[in-house]
C-alpha cells in the first residue's frame, strides 16, 4: 500500500461522519438512477416489443407512397412469391405478405368502417401476435374460405357473435364495386384499442379475390429475430426485392413514429431529472473536499516546506475523493442491484396504472429491467461527477503558499 | 421572549457568513434543487393542463349525457329526445356556460379516391363555439353556418387521405335505424386542423338538423355537452345534472368520459410530493453535513455561551434557526430563479420534434410551464418541514454539551 493511499484513507476517517453524508449523497443518487434507468428500459421494451409485435412487424415491404396515401392500387405485384423469396434469402420464418382494404362491414343489426386485412393464414402466426390471441373460436386456416376473425370491441359494436355472418361492402383494386359475405370463426383481444375497435382479418387468397387484386397485396411483414438486427434485415431484404416496381422496406419507426419520439420525449425530462440529482451530488463533494483542504492549510503548509510537492498534496486530495466515489459506488451498486432486482422478479404497480399502461401500450405491472447498463451507467456518471467536483479544492493548492499557510489559524 | 428571538436571529445570520465559502456553497446547492424543483414542476403541470384542456376540448365538455347504453353501443339505435322540461331548466343553470346537443354516428366517408371511417358529429355550431375545437381550427373553407347547412367540415389528414378538396362532393355512408345503410352526397365546405393529428382523421361535422334528416330520427340526438365554469367544479355540475335528468340517461363528469386524463391528473399530484421529497433528499446530506460542520467547528463558543449562561433551548433554537434561515434563502432566490426562467420560457417550448411521441401522450407539441402558487407553497413547507427534522440531531448534539468540557475542548 503506497503511503499516499495510506494516507489518502486515514483523512477520510478524521471525519467520519463527513465521510459518510458524503457517500450517502452518493448511495441515495445510485440507488434511485439505477431503480429509475432499469425502470425505463423495461418499460421501454415492453413499448416497443408489445406495440410492434402486436400489428405493424419491425419491418414491411410496400410500394412507395402506400404508407402515407394507403390506396387500394399501390400494390405489392405477386405478393406470395415476394414473400417466400424473401423468406428463404433471409432464412426467417417470420414474414407473412398481407392485403389491406378500408370496407363498411354489417352484421344483422349493426355497421361500421373496418380496416379488413388479407393474411396468409399459414405465416401470419410467426409474423404477428393477432393470431395468438384470438380469445373466442379459432384464427384462420383455409387460404381461400370466406371467413374473418375480428377485434373483440369490434364485434361487441357489430353485436355479432361467432358463426354470424358480416357483409363486406368496399370498392376494389379496379374502382369496382367489392362485395362478400364472409363467416365469423374467431374474435381476437390483442389489448391494444384501436385493433380491437377497427381491425378484421380474412385469408389472403380470399380478399385477392374480393378486392380484384390480381395476386397482388400491399405489404410484407417481416420480423428481426430481435430489435438489434432490424437494420442488418432491413438492407438484406431490400437487396432480395425485385426491381422496377418501386417497392421499399420501412423500418418500425417509419411505421409507428409515435413510438420511438414517446421515448425520446419522455428521455428528455428524465435527463432533467438525472442531471440534477448529479449536480446535487457534485456540490455535496465540494463542499467535503473544499472544507476539508481549508481546514488543513496548516498542516499542508508544513509538509510543503519540508519538501512535498503541491502535486503531490493534490493527488492526495484527488485519492481521497476518488476513495469516497468508489464507497458510494460499490454501496450504490450494490443496494441498487438488491433493490431494483427484486422488483424486477416482482414487478410494481401503482394505482392508476391500468389506464396508464393501455395509453402506451404496457402491462399493468412494471418490472424493471438490470442489465450492466442500468446497473453502472448511472454510478460512473456520478462518480466521475464527483471526482470533477474536487477538482477545484486541487486546484487551490498550486496557489498555495508554505510560509503564509503555516501562519493561517 | 422577542429579545431572544431577535439576538438568535441576528447570530444565525452572522454565523451563516463566517464561513462564507462553505455558506455559498450550500446556498449554491439549494438553489439548484430549488429551482429544478420548482422549475420541472411548473412544466409538468403545463404539460398536463394543456393535455387536460385539450382532452376536455375533444370530449368535449365536462360533462356528457347520453342514451345509458350509447358508451357501448355508439349508434342510432342509442339517442334520447332533444333536452326539454326540467333537464332544460337544469342546463339554463348559472354553474353552465354552454352545453349542445350533437348526433354522435360511425360513419364511412368516400371520394372518389378513397375511403375511410370516421366518427361522425351532427353539430348546432353556435352553440359548439365555445365548447369544442372545430370553430377555431377551420383553417380552409368556412365553418357550418347553422344545423341545417348541408355542408361537412373535414380534417387535414382525412381531406389528403382520400384526396378530396374545399367544394368538392364526398359520399357519407351509415347506418340508419333498422340497420339500413344510409348514405347522401355531401359538400365538403371547411377543413380543420389540430395539435392532435389523428383527431384530424377521426372526426367529421356535419349540421345536426341535416344528420337528423338523413338517418331520419325526427329531434333525437346521441350527446348532450356540458361545459361548466372550469373543470374544477365539474363534480358538482355532474352531480347537480345527474339529480335533474331521469334514469333514462348517464350523466357523466369528464374524468369517467375520459379515465386516462383523470387518472393522469390525479397521478401529477402524487408526482409533485414525491419529486420534491426527492429533491431535498439529494440536497439534505450536503445540507446536514455543512450543519454537522458548523457545531463541531464551535464547539468552545457554544460551551462559552453556555458557560455565560445561554439555556440548551436557546442553543437548540440557535442551531435550528441557521439552517431553517439558510433554507429560507435558497428557497427564495431558487424561486425567483424558477419563476424568472418560466417567464423566459413563457411562449412554450418547441418539441415538435418528438411531437408524434407526445401525441401518444395526449399532449402537444409546444409545451408552456405553468407555475401555481399552490405547488410553491407546497414545495416551500415540505422543504422547511423536512430542514426542520434533519437539524435536529446536530442542534440537539450542539444544545447538550457540558460547558466546562466544552470550554476545554482542543
Amino acid at each position: 500500500m503506497s503511503i499516499t493511499l495510506r494516507l489518502a484513507w486515514r483523512n477520510l476517517w478524521r471525519q467520519p461522519r463527513r465521510t459518510w453524508l458524503t457517500a450517502g449523497a452518493m448511495v441515495f443518487s445510485n440507488v434511485l438512477l439505477i431503480f429509475l434507468i432499469a425502470l425505463q428500459l423495461g418499460t421501454y421494451q415492453a413499448m416497443i416489443d408489445n406495440t410492434l409485435s402486436a400489428f405493424s412487424g419491425h419491418l414491411q415491404v410496400q410500394q412507395a407512397g402506400y404508407k402515407e396515401k394507403q390506396r387500394i392500387r399501390q400494390v405489392v405485384p405477386r405478393i406470395r412469391d415476394v414473400a417466400e423469396d424473401l423468406r428463404s434469402g433471409l432464412g426467417l420464418n417470420s414474414i407473412a405478405a398481407r392485403g389491406e382494404a378500408f370496407t363498411l362491414a354489417s352484421s344483422e343489426s349493426r355497421t361500421y368502417g373496418v380496416l379488413i386485412i388479407g393474411v396468409e393464414p399459414e405465416f401470419e402466426p410467426r409474423a404477428s401476435r393477432i393470431p395468438s390471441l384470438v380469445s373466442e373460436g379459432r384464427f384462420l386456416d383455409n387460404p381461400d374460405a370466406p371467413e374473418i376473425v375480428v377485434g373483440d370491441i369490434l364485434a361487441l359494436n357489430l353485436k355479432a357473435q361467432i358463426g354470424d355472418e358480416l357483409t363486406i361492402l368496399g370498392s376494389a383494386r379496379d374502382g369496382s364495386f367489392a362485395a362478400a359475405v364472409v363467416n365469423i370463426v374467431g374474435i381476437f383481444d390483442s389489448g391494444v384499442d384501436e385493433l380491437d375497435r377497427s381491425l378484421a382479418q380474412m385469408p389472403l387468397e380470399f380478399f385477392q379475390e374480393t378486392f380484384a387484386m390480381e395476386g397482388a397485396g400491399h405489404a410484407v411483414v417481416i420480423n428481426a429475430p430481435s430489435l438489434f438486427e432490424v437494420e442488418a434485415v432491413a438492407e438484406k431484404a431490400k437487396s432480395l426485392l425485385p426491381g422496377g416496381q418501386n417497392l421499399v422496406v420501412h423500418d418500425w419507426n417509419d411505421l409507428q413514429p409515435g413510438l420511438r419520439q414517446a421515448i425520446q420525449a419522455d428521455l428528455i425530462g428524465s435527463w432533467f431529472m438525472y442531471g440534477i440529482l448529479v449536480i446535487l451530488v457534485m456540490f455535496s463533494v465540494l463542499n467535503t473536499q473544499l472544507m476539508s483542504v481549508l481546514e488543513r492549510t496548516r498542516e499542508f503548509g508544513i509538509v510543503m516546506s519540508l519538501g512535498l510537492s503541491s502535486g503531490r498534496l493534490g493527488r492526495l486530495v484527488l485519492l481521497e475523493t476518488v476513495l469516497i466515489g468508489l464507497i458510494g459506488l460499490t454501496l450504490g451498486v450494490a443496494l441498487g442491484g438488491i433493490a431494483t432486482s427484486w422488483f424486477e422478479a416482482h414487478g410494481f404497480t401503482y394505482p392508476g396504472m391500468e389506464e396508464m399502461a393501455s395509453q402506451f401500450n404496457i402491462p399493468d405491472r412494471f418490472y424493471p429491467d438490470l442489465n450492466a447498463i442500468s446497473l453502472f451507467a448511472g454510478p460512473t456518471v456520478v462518480f466521475v461527477g464527483s471526482v470533477l467536483a474536487a477538482m477545484y479544492p486541487m486546484a487551490r493548492l498550486h496557489w498555495l503558499q508554505p510560509v503564509q499557510a503555516m501562519r493561517s489559524a | 421572549m422577542t429579545a431572544t428571538a431577535g439576538i438568535v436571529f441576528r447570530l444565525a445570520w452572522r454565523n451563516l457568513w463566517r464561513n462564507y465559502r462553505r455558506t455559498a456553497i450550500v446556498l449554491a446547492a439549494i438553489v439548484a434543487g430549488i429551482w429544478a424543483m420548482i422549475f420541472m414542476i411548473a412544466f409538468t403541470r403545463g404539460m398536463i393542463e394543456s393535455m387536460v384542456s385539450d382532452g376536455i376540448r375533444s370530449i368535449p365538455g365536462h360533462v356528457q349525457i347520453h342514451h345509458p347504453d350509447f358508451r357501448n353501443d355508439p349508434t342510432v339505435d342509442n339517442l334520447m329526445p332533444s333536452p326539454g322540461g326540467e333537464l332544460a331548466a337544469a342546463l339554463g343553470g348559472e354553474d353552465v356556460v354552454a352545453w349542445s346537443s350533437r348526433v354522435r354516428v360511425p360513419a364511412v366517408i368516400s371520394s372518389e379516391r378513397g375511403s375511410r371511417g370516421v366518427t361522425l358529429l351532427g353539430i348546432d355550431p353556435v352553440a359548439e363555439v365555445p365548447i369544442s375545437f372545430v370553430a377555431d381550427d377551420i383553417v380552409e373553407g368556412r365553418h357550418l353556418e347553422n344545423e341545417r347547412d348541408r355542408g361537412l367540415i373535414l380534417g387535414r389528414r382525412l381531406l389528403e387521405r382520400i384526396e378530396t378538396d374545399v367544394g368538392k362532393r364526398v359520399v357519407v355512408m351509415t347506418q340508419g335505424t333498422d340497420n339500413e345503410v344510409v348514405d347522401r352526397g355531401f359538400r365538403v365546405v371547411g377543413v380543420f386542423e389540430s395539435e392532435i393529428a389523428s383527431t384530424e382523421e377521426a372526426f367529421a361535422f356535419a349540421g345536426r338538423a341535416a344528420l337528423q334528416d338523413l338517418l331520419a330520427i325526427g329531434d333525437q340526438v346521441s350527446e348532450i355537452a356540458v361545459l361548466g365554469k372550469n373543470r374544477r367544479e365539474a363534480e358538482q355540475l355532474h352531480r347537480r345534472l345527474a339529480e335533474t335528468a331521469n334514469a333514462e340517461v348517464e350523466v357523466l363528469p369528464w374524468y369517467e368520459l375520459n379515465s386516462y386524463l383523470g387518472t393522469t391528473m390525479r397521478t401529477m399530484d402524487g408526482f409533485v410530493i414525491v419529486w420534491i421529497v426527492v429533491i431535498f433528499l439529494a440536497l439534505s446530506f450536503g445540507f446536514v453535513n455543512t450543519l454537522v460542520m458548523a457545531v463541531f467547528e464551535r464547539v468552545r463558543e457554544i460551551g462559552l455561551m453556555m458557560a455565560l449562561g445561554m439555556k440548551p433551548r436557546t442553543i437548540l433554537a440557535q442551531i435550528i434557526a441557521e439552517s431553517l434561515l439558510l433554507l429560507a434563502i435558497g428557497l427564495a432566490v431558487g424561486n425567483i430563479l424558477a419563476w424568472a426562467t418560466i417567464h423566459l420560457l413563457s411562449d412554450g417550448i418547441d418539441f415538435s420534434f418528438v411531437g408524434e411521441g407526445l401525441e401518444i401522450m395526449g399532449a402537444a407539441s409546444v409545451l408552456k410551464p405553468s407555475l401555481g402558487i399552490k405547488d410553491v407553497l407546497l414545495s416551500t413547507a415540505i422543504v422547511l418541514g423536512l430542514g426542520f427534522v434533519a437539524s435536529l440531531s446536530p442542534a440537539i448534539r450542539a444544545s447538550r454539551y457540558h460547558p466546562v468540557a466544552a470550554i476545554t475542548k482542543e
